[in-house]
């Protein structure tokens, strides 16, 4: 089985947004996406369990790397990375059509996402990449099962849990519950730096300039904003008191 | 304006999130449509004109029968194309996400999603998204049309008095990609009955992953008992098995707006955040003082549950008898 796994390089921590640029702040320090380490987990599980290889795809600045590391350091066999200036600034249209040219190449029997964009909370990119890739799709699975041609999935709805069946080659979006991800042995990181790994610019793909980026995006930030007040916040440390603190403060509000 | 209001149902019932983006859609542009797709729904479509549809197109074919979202990005993208409406919009859900996006490729057109409003401005539209863990508030626009936009779940209230005259229904046909069929439903779920809804609960004490195992949820069940409460999960511990999915608040669960919100060992994450922010106290209880809960918690205790909880449930004892 050859399973591609998408991954995103997300900003740490102090995330914010450039006024000038309206986009978000990529400049600091990045790590994978905490939703992909579950997609790329359940990609080595199922290659645990029927041999195969796993092949990390990301788009994004060159600091990239470190994430796809994290995901070779954990088992995946090789990576590729498509970095490209003019790849910044792209929304959900610009970037389907840069991951899925990508993808189309590598032609993946499965194709594994997490769950959301820890960065722009997006949870929306596997089924626009499906539609331009034409293949089918289940989202938000919390178990998966993959057989001889074809795939499970339980999806979480806000009904319950439905049990929905695809041919493959097929995309996966896995829920953060569908496994608990390892962490890579010593052994894992010093044996990443030696795996393949492939950059690949968007002229590369046969990507037209005006399809990705800014120019090939189709939403625009107008402007931002500070939130509403949120009114009072109360955080305390528990000294042993924190118990009578949380009763007095719900008695005086009258909730007892 | 032209615009089509993706309106999803479940059990032979319009959702309530769709009609609340009907409504609000009806009081952006007079001239609404609705759209209902599925198998044996044209009853349902004629419900949705007090909603504020001036028309309901229907989609009646049996690709359509089971909730799952490419055969609905072809319908709608032919629907879309041949009536040339300039907006599209979605209450967010799992289904409707997952159409949005797929419509968004096929048209190629933009998708903002997580709106918490929408308002006309200089002429165009624009939708208010909060951000970065509702640190910044972001006005987002679109290019070009048609405009694709997902609005936050629990966002807008159905107004039923927005029209006083029935929708006119007009049923259209549709035609299916192989690729879009390809995926099919073996068992689909149906919502649960049991137990009394914790929608309508005044307090619920709710349990994260942070209760570090199940049996740690009869901490939360003891607190809840002595403050004549419901119990509430996370996503996190549901999809693991540790309780069931009927008291799931959040994104893909229940969305409750009790006057008491107790979470115990929950980060507070977007995905839980949405289904509770409206509830009117927010007590939390965390060992991450960096937790997000805190930061729209009326109260945060930074500390141990299982100490802090069973002297908490004590303490509400005490003061009850």
């Amino acid at each position: 089985v050859k399973i591609a796994v998408c991954v995103k390089h997300v900003p740490e921590q102090a995330r914010k947004i450039d006024p000038e640029t309206k986009r978000l702040d990529r400049s600091g320090e990045g790590a994978i996406n905490p939703f992909d380490v579950h997609a790329v987990e359940e990609a080595l599980k199922i290659k645990e369990a029927r041999g195969g290889e796993v092949l990390i795809v990301t788009m994004g600045p060159a600091g990239a790397q470190d994430s796809v590391r994290k995901a070779l350091a954990m088992g995946a066999d090789e990576a590729l990375l498509i970095t490209d200036d003019a790849a910044a600034g792209s929304d959900l249209v610009a970037t389907t059509n840069a991951l899925a040219a990508a993808l189309e190449k590598e032609g993946a029997d499965l194709i594994l996402f997490g769950q959301q964009a820890g960065d722009s909370d997006g949870a929306v990119l596997w089924a626009a990449v499906a539609d331009r890739l034409r293949l089918p799709v289940i989202s938000q699975v919390a178990e998966l099962e993959v057989s001889y041609g074809k795939v499970r999935g339980k999806r979480q709805t806000e009904f319950g849990y439905d049990l929905i069946e695809a041919p493959v080659p097929a995309i996966l979006a896995v829920s953060d519950a569908i496994n608990e991800p390892r962490y890579p042995s010593l052994k894992g990181i010093m044996g990443a730096r030696s795996k393949p790994q492939r950059t690949v610019t968007l002229s590369e793909l046969g990507v037209e300039s005006d399809g990705v980026g800014e120019s090939g995006s189709k939403t625009t930030v107008v402007a931002l904003s500070d939130p509403p007040p949120r009114g009072d916040t109360v955080k305390i440390e528990d000294d042993g008191s924190g118990a009578e603190r949380i009763v007095e403060f719900i008695v005086e509000r009258k909730l007892i | 304006v032209a615009t089509l209001v993706f309106l999803e149902h479940h059990e032979n019932e319009l959702l309530k999130p769709s009609l609340g983006v009907l409504s609000k859609a009806a009081q952006l542009d007079q001239d609404v449509t609705g759209v209902v797709l599925g198998s044996g729904v044209k009853e349902l479509a004629s419900q949705a004109g007090e909603f504020g549809a001036a028309k309901v197109l229907v989609v009646d074919k049996p690709e359509l029968e089971a909730p799952l979202p490419q055969p609905r990005v072809d319908a709608l993208a032919g629907i879309v194309s041949d009536r040339g409406f300039e907006t599209v919009l979605f209450a967010a859900s799992v289904l409707s996400a997952d159409v949005a996006a797929g419509l968004s490729a096929r048209l190629q057109a933009g998708l903002n999603w997580d709106l918490t409003d929408l308002v006309e401005q200089d002429g165009g539209l624009v939708g208010k998204r909060p951000a970065l863990g509702d640190s910044v508030y972001v006005d987002v626009g679109w290019s070009t049309e048609p405009r694709l936009a997902l609005i936050r779940a629990g966002t807008f209230d159905p107004d039923p008095k927005t029209r006083s005259v029935e929708a006119s229904v007009e049923e259209l046909d549709a035609q299916f990609e192989d690729f879009s069929t390809a995926a099919t439903m073996v068992e689909q779920a149906h919502a649960e009955s049991e137990g009394p809804s914790i929608e309508d609960a005044d307090v619920i004490v709710a349990g994260g992953r942070g209760l570090g195992a199940p049996e740690n949820f009869k901490l939360v069940e003891e607190l809840a008992q002595a403050l004549g409460g419901a119990v509430a999960a996370t996503r996190a511990v549901v999809d693991a098995g540790w309780y069931p999915y009927a008291t799931q608040v959040g994104q893909t669960g229940k969305t409750v707006s009790p006057k008491l919100y107790i979470a115990c060992g929950i980060s507070g994450a977007i995905q839980h955040k949405v289904g509770m922010q409206s509830s009117g106290v927010i007590v939390a209880i965390n060992k991450d003082p960096n937790a997000p809960i805190f930061e729209y918690s009326d109260l945060g205790v930074v500390g141990d549950l299982n100490e802090i909880v069973p002297k908490l449930t004590e303490l509400v004892r005490q003061r009850r008898s």
